[in-house]
């Protein structure tokens, strides 16, 4: 079915099978393998994308119904090689040790970063990371790296 | 997920078309219950009509003595709404107790009560609220509307259009979390009218259901925390026994009536 999307900034004009979830679109199709499936069944958001801003499991949604939308991706978040801020901030507070949650946790920290500005407190920001599992770090310096990238973002 | 075919409805009445003809079809909104069915192949429609692209279904207003949410509002919108925050606080507070930030962006008010899951948070705020359903085919009282686990009074390709919550004096949300699925282990919904109380319970039984014991309770001015509904009719599972739900809901019930606001 065609569906017209701009992808990390470039519109796209694409004919998806309906069945196809975004996740799938994104990693088996425009190798955009950035954005991971920990668990396929909406609990680990390993697989967050930005839809229109707002943070969404891409394995739990359908790509066709995206018609019009503006999807980034882990990918589209640097500019001209400089990594985005929350991405900095996960670098500089080592908010990560096998990596495998880490495009979803940045995803979930820009849209931690949306709602809340710099502002948000420890308590909050480790409240709304609820929807993201992380295996390795025990999530200290996850917290600390959003709360970082958050104040950055709005700094700059 | 099996192939079906996929069309996105431009107005109910397209939606409708699109619905009878032929196969087994679906209405898709949010997605956040649907396509983890259809994963599991609980569920394997024909065909799925997107209702997300229907102007106005989403809107929010209100009108006199009822706050009207439309069925595609999506979690994170009724949370942070102005109008919702300053008509009904406690259905405010509701909606961000539901899931997750992200399926907070993505689920909406209309598949939420369409599902009707025993532990979904919107259908106690509908009891509580006396809310008026209404659909393409009508209008209906939520006393009316949750028939039992995962059931309601809808027919077949009826739309929610979108639900009128009565503004209570004061009302309050407490939700016992489960602390993975963060689905409600029991929780109770409590409403003060100028003619009475509603507290509607979900969670706790195969299907949301008024505490009229509790509500007689409060409209007499008597202590709630003698108050203990039999287990028997509860749900018993590896999250809880029906023992302790009973239990829960008492609790449930107290620090709702707490924070009512
Ligand atoms: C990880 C996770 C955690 C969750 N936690 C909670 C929680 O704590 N509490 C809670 O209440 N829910 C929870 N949910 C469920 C979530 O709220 C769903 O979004 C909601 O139940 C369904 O809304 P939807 O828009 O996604 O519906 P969909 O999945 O699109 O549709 C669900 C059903 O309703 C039908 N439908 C949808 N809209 C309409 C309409 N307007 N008219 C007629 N039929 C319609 C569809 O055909 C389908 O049968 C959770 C979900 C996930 C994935
Ligand atoms: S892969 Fe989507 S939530 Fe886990
Ligand atoms: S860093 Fe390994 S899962 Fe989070």
């Amino acid at each position: 079915m065609q569906t017209r999307l701009t992808l990390n900034g470039t519109a796209r004009e694409l004919d998806i099978a309906p069945a196809t979830l975004l996740v799938d679109l994104l990693r088996d199709d425009l190798a955009l393998t950035g954005t991971h499936v920990g668990c396929d069944t909406s609990q680990c958001g390993a697989c967050n994308v930005l839809i229109d801003g707002v943070a969404v499991k891409s394995c739990t949604v359908l790509a066709v119904q995206l018609d019009g939308a503006e999807i980034t991706t882990i990918e589209g978040l640097a500019s001209d090689g400089a990594l985005h801020p929350m991405q900095a901030a996960f670098k500089e507070h080592h908010g990560l040790q096998c990596g495998f949650c880490t495009p979803g946790m940045v995803i979930a920290g820009l849209d931690i970063a949306r709602r809340h500005g710099g502002s948000a407190s420890r308590e909050t920001i480790a409240h709304e990371l609820e929807g993201n599992l992380c295996r390795c770090t025990g999530y200290q310096n996850i917290v600390s790296a959003i709360e970082a990238g958050s104040k950055a973002m709005q700094d700059a | 997920m099996r192939e079906f075919e996929f069309t996105r409805a431009t107005s109910l009445d397209g939606a409708a078309e699109q619905f009878a003809s032929g196969g087994e079809a679906a209405f898709i909104a949010g997605g956040h219950t649907l396509l983890p069915a259809m994963k599991s192949r609980l569920r394997m429609p024909d065909r799925l009509i997107d209702i997300t692209g229907i102007p106005g279904l989403d809107r929010i207003e209100r009108d006199g003595d009822r706050l009207w949410i439309g069925a595609t509002a999506r979690h994170a919108t009724v949370a942070d709404d102005a109008t919702v925050k300053s008509a009904i606080p406690s259905l405010a507070k509701l909606a961000l107790l539901i899931g997750d930030p992200q399926v907070r962006n993505r689920g909406t008010l209309g598949g939420s009560i369409t599902n009707n899951d025993p532990a979904a948070d919107y259908p106690a705020a509908c009891l509580a609220l006396d809310a008026t359903i209404e659909t393409t085919g009508g209008r209906y009282q939520a006393d009316d509307f949750f028939l039992g686990m995962f059931t309601t009074a809808l027919a077949d390709g009826e739309i929610v259009t979108r639900v009128g919550f009565r503004l209570p004096q004061a009302g309050a949300y407490a939700k016992f979390r489960h602390p993975a699925s963060r689905y409600a282990m029991v929780a109770v919904y409590v409403a003060r009218f100028v003619d009475g109380w509603r507290v509607a319970v979900t969670g706790a039984a195969p299907a949301v259901f008024r505490w009229t014991g509790a509500e007689a309770a409060l409209a007499a001015g008597q202590p709630t925390d003698g108050l203990l509904l039999d287990p028997s009719e509860l749900n018993s599972d590896i999250h809880a026994s029906a023992e302790y739900r009973a239990h829960l809901c008492t609790v449930m019930l107290a620090k709702a009536v707490a924070e009512l606001v």
